[in-house]
């Protein structure tokens, strides 16, 4: 459950994020400047509130009620989508903007259009995002509070690891809470180990 | 499409004038060189011929009488700007723009990755290579979109003598082409070798502008005979002058 909430939150997080990271970073647009700080702002959300404020627009009288996703997968999905998507434009966005700093001007004078040269960037800074990428999935497999609240965290429906943690610990059975904290853990070790590898291949191979 | 046009550009940047009522006449043909010393405003020349930076004030023109569209440009930069991908993928960014085929384009990265001696190294990794074969990569990329307007800043400021040679070799060629090339260079015996003419740039004003012979052995301008003063004992050595 956790897996698949966190994997779906981040593929459609990066899906939106790094084409609007890429394009505010080479974008000369009034008001950038402003853009720029509310997307590292957002980066910082606090989980909870995400999950409040996902849960007043899915709840039935909210503005998405009538999709009847609240306590629901889907609904963690959401939620974690929200928390992840400004951190993945954040990243890539700061990505981005370094490589156009050193590139931007020779692809400028190939006479790329805007939209190619943010392709052309990120494909460039593709395995630093793949970094980013994880970050966000760090994020999302490891919190607790947005999934807790708009999930509601009901046995073989919505329960994550996160959220089975903290009930465990609440009822006094430490040591399941301990083996789920380790498995947790073990999965987050894993996926930086990856990065790091991709990272460490990355540099051999194209410099 | 040529000559070049430049009257009174101007541009101000961190608060001075790096051009400053830049005026002049360039050539048709061959190989123009911009020299002067470091901070006298010739990169910024020739972003501003390409577009790359907008003057405050001043026009560019090209053409009889200005009146021609803007030729089709290409711009080597001191510092080869490559991607982390193949050579060949970052020659065919030269031409993802153009509108033409992608079998042209594809014919047209390998003519250049040819002309260029990379055509066995198309599929390494383009951060990989030696100094000198990177800004041959750059040059496959000037070279496949076949321009009327080269502009070269400090081509070979970073590479040893072999590569340099190699460099200038290809400079020629495409001037054979008949592509009109802007050359700054602080190399002068490179100067002297390739270029008809050379525009002597200080603070960022027309100090002279002549046939380069004349200007490397009779400066008329204190600003060109203090440049080529600092620079004689390489001159001297490169046996020039
Ligand atoms: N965008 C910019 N902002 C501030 N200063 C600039 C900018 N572009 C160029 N300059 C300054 O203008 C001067 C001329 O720069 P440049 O054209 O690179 O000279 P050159 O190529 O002749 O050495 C330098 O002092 C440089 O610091
Ligand atoms: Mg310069």
């Amino acid at each position: 459950m956790s897996l698949r909430v966190s994997v779906a939150a981040s593929a459609i997080g990066c899906a939106i994020g790094i084409p609007v990271g890429a394009l505010v970073a080479i974008a000369r647009f009034p008001g950038r400047a402003v853009v720029v700080v509310v997307l590292n702002a957002l980066m910082g959300l606090p989980a909870v509130v995400v999950g409040l404020v996902v849960y007043l627009a899915l709840s039935r009288s909210g503005p998405l009620g009538h999709l009847g996703l609240l306590f629901t997968p889907g609904a963690m999905i959401v939620a974690q989508t929200v928390l992840v998507t400004p951190l993945v434009a954040a990243l890539t966005r700061q990505i981005v903007e370094d490589a156009d700093g050193e590139l931007g001007e020779q692809l400028r004078a190939m006479g790329l259009s805007t939209l190619q040269r943010a392709r052309t960037l990120v494909f460039d800074v593709r395995f630093s995002l793949a970094v980013a990428v994880l970050a966000a999935f760090g994020r999302a497999i490891a919190e607790v509070g947005a999934v807790l609240v708009v999930g509601g965290n009901i046995a073989g429906h919505t329960r994550t690891m996160t959220t089975a943690i903290s009930l465990e610990t609440q009822k006094g059975d430490l040591p399941l809470a301990l083996a789920l904290g380790f498995v947790l853990l073990a999965i987050v070790i894993v996926v930086n180990a990856a990065a790091a590898a991709l990272r460490s291949h990355a540099a051999r191979r194209y410099g | 499409m040529l000559p070049i046009l430049i009257k009174g550009l101007t541009l101000l940047a961190g608060g001075r004038a790096v051009l400053d009522d830049f005026t002049a006449e360039i050539a048709t043909r061959g190989i123009t060189a911009i020299i002067g010393p470091n901070g006298a405003g010739k990169s910024t020349l020739l972003r501003a011929l390409d577009g790359l930076v907008r003057p405050g004030r001043g026009t560019i023109a090209f053409g009889p009488g200005g009146r021609s569209p803007a030729p089709r440009r290409a711009f080597v930069f001191q510092k080869t700007a490559l991607i982390r991908a193949s050579v060949v993928r970052n020659v065919a960014l030269a031409v993802e723009a153009e509108p033409i085929s992608a079998a042209e384009r594809a014919a047209r990265v390998a003519a250049a990755l040819e002309r260029v001696g990379l055509a066995a190294r198309a599929q390494d990794a383009a951060r990989r290579l030696s100094g000198g074969e990177q800004q041959r990569v750059a040059f496959a990329r000037a070279w496949a979109r076949r321009p009327d307007l080269l502009l070269l800043d400090e081509p070979t400021a970073s590479l040893d003598p072999a590569a340099t040679e190699e460099i200038e070799r290809l400079v020629v060629a495409l001037r054979d082409a008949g592509t009109k090339i802007l050359l700054v260079s602080h190399n002068l015996g490179q100067v002297a070798r390739l270029a008809e003419d050379a525009v002597v740039l200080a603070s960022g004003k027309v100090a002279e502008h002549g046939p380069v012979d004349r200007i490397l052995k009779h400066p008329a301008s204190e600003a060109a005979r203090a440049y080529l003063k600092g620079e004689l004992p390489w001159m001297s050595f490169a046996g020039v002058s």
